[in-house]
């Protein structure tokens, strides 16, 4: 059975819908592949025994004619989310057996329309980080391999532990966030389709907070299909999420024509960043190419104040962290490391020994940025700045229905080969982190591998709430790119 | 009002914040209750507890609530305001933030108008309102070592109103708080109990030489009754005096007042200075009021006790004293005003402010609870003006309503009560007396006309105080004359 492990979200609904197999067969066939995936150390939380009950279930409402929309669909979830009663750490040791008492709005969603829980996936601590070895538990390491070279490469961050499970067959599909590129990078580095919805698509209560104004809930899947069908769930407003949009949801599966003629394609100039390699260049111009026989127009536009997003955005969301993280002080919940008499000095043993080293560098700067003396010279500017951005698309999105920019400026690394370096992991973040800023949907697809054999994603932006038309051009390029390359390690 | 120091007059200057508890079912921010009273830690959400991943919801009631103080203050409203953290370490803070408004409050410039003794009145200025949430209780006294946090009261809906620094001694310090706490009660906004600590009041304190800039200010944490507040204020404002005349220089600093010793002392000093780095809160949208809500809200304001008292004083023709007292609870208009009805107002008055609030007073309760109604009340005042009784009689009358609850007319009756103006048996009475008092009565009829308030005395008592006085007068007079 353990072709089913290959089966996409879409391929698995035909199959159990026409009884090819039941939820149950599907549920353990991923279970097993979960478990010869533990060398990539993808999962915080395996729960295969709560995986066989849902698929039970599910099976058992399919036989009275029930069947919900992802019935029997068997899904990782970022250990961002939290799940009633089941571990919820963020990658973090401040969270040390934290059960939480309520499910997220959008895990609730995904549960409600029938899908199944194979477990927790492992993610850069508190989703700060590009490359997955930030979190508390180890590092994931990506199922790609460079070929004839056996160091292992990070699957990119923080959704690292997602995207290594989806890529490496271990789950069918995944939730993952992204703040600044937290799911489409990964995405990108692992060869899979990634989704970041417009801010306010999806709600974001329930999902522990690194940058409220940033933070994204998304699909993670192996085609545009999957992502359309699992957006489709996730999203829709919820009243407990002030932020979240109070607007109908499309059907996005319906959005996928492959009809792209007339439509007009954004090519930032700006996005040619330095020291970007040849082959990405090179990948680029070649989704221009596809998208244009497909009928589709390119045109050139500007987005002038790109340079300004990377430093814009680790003001924006530091400040907002060291706000969002006080809440991790040992009283009520996680971690608690009682040192000395007082207080305070509860609070700087727990948080010393309950952070890692990137969560305390934003969280110092974070607090900088916002203190007194500071606060307008860096976060005030910031917000103006993240509001010239804004701006900066909105103007170029009336000469272009979407955006078409390579997801990320390298391919994937080897595991500590950035990590002494902030800044250059940072970069990592440069086409996707606008994106975040703007508050608009991103999309990244697999669309050819490296001249080292290691994929490469390109990024589909569009227009705030006009998903459709991302993953309409999305999964044109997915076509048009046939990727069907595999990692070296697959689970199933 | 000045005080006189060792070295010439001083004047105070007082500013106040006052932290109103919202009245409000549920949280500022979550569903959670917000009962007084009920056992540690049973009336908290994961929101209130900021569990990870919990977000906040704004209560629409709450606010409903602050527009409505926010225009009972004859504030100006701002339809645009915004929600931003205040960042600091509490153990009954479980954010780690508060989320209050900073820069764009919901509620900006109003007025309080101060009645003073005498009737006069005084004009205070409101700097703002905001809505803020309220922390948890640490209680230190529960354990030896450890300290216990309730989080209960986290989350709860606070306005916190600033006063301008517009007071210039503790009685007008004073006078605000039982102004703003009648307004307040009155709009329903706040119950404005402070013991329970509904009502929390931080005082600035700062002295000058009169027509000097500003002194600097000390500001006086958390006190929690209106006495206290003018006993700091007092002190406060002694003690400043005090340092400056001995040539020191006045801290800014944060005191608290220690209400068994009547002093204020210094908190103890925090190891860091807050910098609270307030910021916009991610998680909340600026605040839109539609303007035709703010007009409805404005439409269902009651009459408020500044324009009661007015229509008191024109209605009723009350003093500005008698009308600023029986507006300054909306029960106790209310109570006044129907016993007014139809009529006496000044004999009304009299009656609900000397005997109902005398009684109300040795009883120890409020209006609310007053074992005379206000028909009864009424039903009294007729009884005098009918004739039925007599206006001394009237008060053992109301003695007994107090007792009983009783109508008074059914007091009157079974107490045989009833006024006699039959003047046979008055002037049967008269004669008993001046029989028995025939050396008195030729005392006055030689002169000695005082006795005769001493006449009319004996001819009460012998009635039993039933006799119509001014028909006893009239007879009495007569009578003596010979």
């Amino acid at each position: 059975m353990t072709a089913l492990t290959r089966l996409t979200i879409a391929e698995a609904r035909a199959g159990l819908a026409k009884k090819e197999f039941s939820a149950r067969e599907l549920a353990r066939a991923f279970t097993a592949a979960v478990e010869r995936a533990k060398p990539l150390n993808a999962f915080i939380t395996e729960t295969p025994e709560k995986a066989l009950e849902m698929a039970d279930a599910s099976d058992a409402r399919r036989a009275r004619g029930e069947a919900l929309p992802l019935d029997g669909i068997p899904l990782g979830i970022k250990d961002l989310f939290c799940t009633k009663g089941i571990l919820t750490t963020a990658g973090s040791h401040i969270l040390d057996g934290f059960h939480p008492p309520y499910e997220s709005t959008v895990t609730q969603k995904l549960w409600d329309a029938g899908a199944v829980c194979l477990g927790k996936l492992n993610m850069d601590e508190f989703a700060m980080g590009s490359s997955n070895t930030t979190s508390y538990y180890g590092p994931v390491e990506s199922p790609w391999r460079r070929p004839g070279d056996n160091r292992p490469l990070v699957p990119g961050g923080s959704s690292g532990g997602s995207a290594a499970a989806v890529a490496a067959r271990a789950v069918m599909a995944a939730t993952g966030t992204d703040t600044g590129g937290s799911i489409r990078q990964p995405a990108g580095f692992c060869g899979i389709v990634g989704m970041k919805p417009t801010y306010g698509r999806c709600s974001r209560w329930g999902i522990v907070a690194f940058a409220s104004s940033l933070d994204q809930a998304g699909p993670m899947t192996r085609t545009v299909r999957d992502a359309a069908i699992m957006l489709g769930v996730m999203a829709g407003h919820d009243p407990k999420d002030s932020t979240s949009a109070p607007l109908p949801v499309p059907d996005f599966e319906k959005a996928l024509t492959g009809d792209v003629r007339g439509l007009k394609v954004g090519i930032p100039r700006e996005y040619r960043v330095d020291g970007m390699p040849a082959e990405i260049e090179r990948l680029w111009a070649e989704g221009v190419e596809w998208l244009k026989a497909a009928g589709a127009q390119p045109v050139e536009i500007s987005l002038k104040m790109t340079k300004y997003a990377l430093p814009t955005y680790y003001i924006i969301a530091p400040a907002e962290a060291s706000s969002n993280l006080a809440r991790y002080d040992g009283v009520r919940f996680g971690l608690r490391v009682e040192e000395g008499q007082s207080l305070d000095d509860m609070y700087e043993a727990t948080r010393a020994a309950g952070f890692g080293a990137e969560v305390k560098r934003r969280i110092m700067i974070g607090t900088y940025v916002l203190s007194a003396g500071y606060y307008d010279a860096y976060y005030l500017k910031a917000q103006r700045v993240r509001k010239l951005i804004a701006n900066d698309f909105k103007a170029a999105f009336e000469h272009c229905d979407v955006i078409l920019t390579p997801t990320a400026p390298s391919a994937a690394f080897a595991i500590g080969e950035k990590s002494d370096d902030p800044i250059a992991m940072y970069l990592n973040d440069v086409f996707t982190v606008p994106v975040n800023l703007a508050g608009l949907p991103g999309l990244s697809v697999p669309a050819g591998l490296s001249s080292e054999g290691l994929p490469l994603g390109l990024q589909v932006i569009g227009r705030a709430f006009d998903e459709e038309t991302v993953l309409r051009v999305g999964e044109v390029i997915e076509k048009a790119a046939a990727f069907t390359a595999e990692p070296a390690f697959t689970a199933g | 009002m000045l005080i006189e120091g060792k070295t010439g007059p001083w004047e105070i200057v007082i500013g106040l914040e006052v932290h109103a508890q919202v009245i409000s079912k549920a949280k500022l921010f979550s569903g959670a209750a917000t009962d007084f009273g009920a056992e540690p830690n049973t009336q908290v959400s994961p929101v209130d507890a900021a569990f990870p991943g919990m977000l906040p919801v704004i209560n629409r009631f709450c606010v409903e609530q602050a527009v409505r103080t926010g225009l009972g203050l004859e504030a100006q409203i701002n339809l645009v305001s915004v929600f931003d953290r205040k960042n600091y370490f509490y153990a009954d803070l479980p954010a780690g933030y508060q989320i209050s408004q900073y820069q764009r409050p919901i509620v900006g410039k109003g007025k309080i108008t101060l009645d003073l003794p005498g009737g006069e009145t005084r004009e205070v200025g409101i700097t703002r309102l905001h809505l803020e949430q309220d922390a948890g209780k640490s209680l230190h006294d529960q354990h030896p070592t450890k300290t216990y946090v309730d989080l209960n009261r986290a989350g709860v809906a606070l306005m916190e109103i600033v006063s301008e620094p517009d007071m210039r001694s503790p009685e007008e310090a004073g006078a605000y708080l039982k102004k703003l706490r009648s307004i307040l009660r009155y709009l329903g906004t706040c119950d404005g109990n402070m013991e329970e600590g509904s009502m929390r009041c931080d005082c600035n304190v700062s002295v000058r030489r009169p027509g000097e800039p500003y002194g600097t200010r000390c500001e006086i944490k958390n006190v929690n009754s209106v006495r206290f507040v003018m006993q700091a204020i007092e002190y406060e404002a002694r003690r400043q005096i005090e340092v400056l005349e001995d040539g020191g220089t006045i801290r800014q600093e944060t005191r608290l007042f220690d209400s068994g010793r009547g002093v204020t002392r210094p908190m103890r000093t925090k190891e860091h200075a807050h910098d609270y780095r307030y910021f916009p809160d991610p998680d909340l949208l600026p605040l839109v009021l539609d303007p035709a809500w703010v007009e409805e809200i404005r439409n269902s304001l009651p009459e408020l006790p500044d324009a009661k008292k007015a229509r008191f004083m024109r209605e009723y023709k009350l003093s500005a004293y008698d009308a600023g007292v029986l507006a300054a609870e909306r029960e106790s208009a209310d109570y006044y005003e129907r016993v007014a009805k139809g009529r006496d107002p000044k004999q009304a008055a009299n009656f609900v402010m000397g005997d109902l609030f005398g009684a109300l007073n040795r009883l120890g309760v409020g209006i609310d609870r007053s074992p005379v109604s206000a028909e009864n009340l009424g039903r009294l005042i007729d009884l005098v003006a009918d004739g039925t009784i007599s206006g001394r009689l009237a008060k053992d009358v109301f003695a007994a309503m107090v007792e009983t609850g009783q109508d008074p007319a059914t007091i009157v009756e079974e107490r045989g009560l009833r006024q006699v103006t039959d003047t046979a048996a008055i002037e049967q009475a008269i004669d008993a007396v001046m029989a028995r008092e025939a050396a008195k009565v030729a005392e006055y009829r030689g002169g000695k006309e005082k006795l005769f308030g001493y006449f009319v005395g004996q001819v009460m008592k012998a009635t039993q105080g039933k006799a119509n006085p001014a028909v006893v007068n009239d007879l009495l007079r007569k009578k003596l004359a010979g």
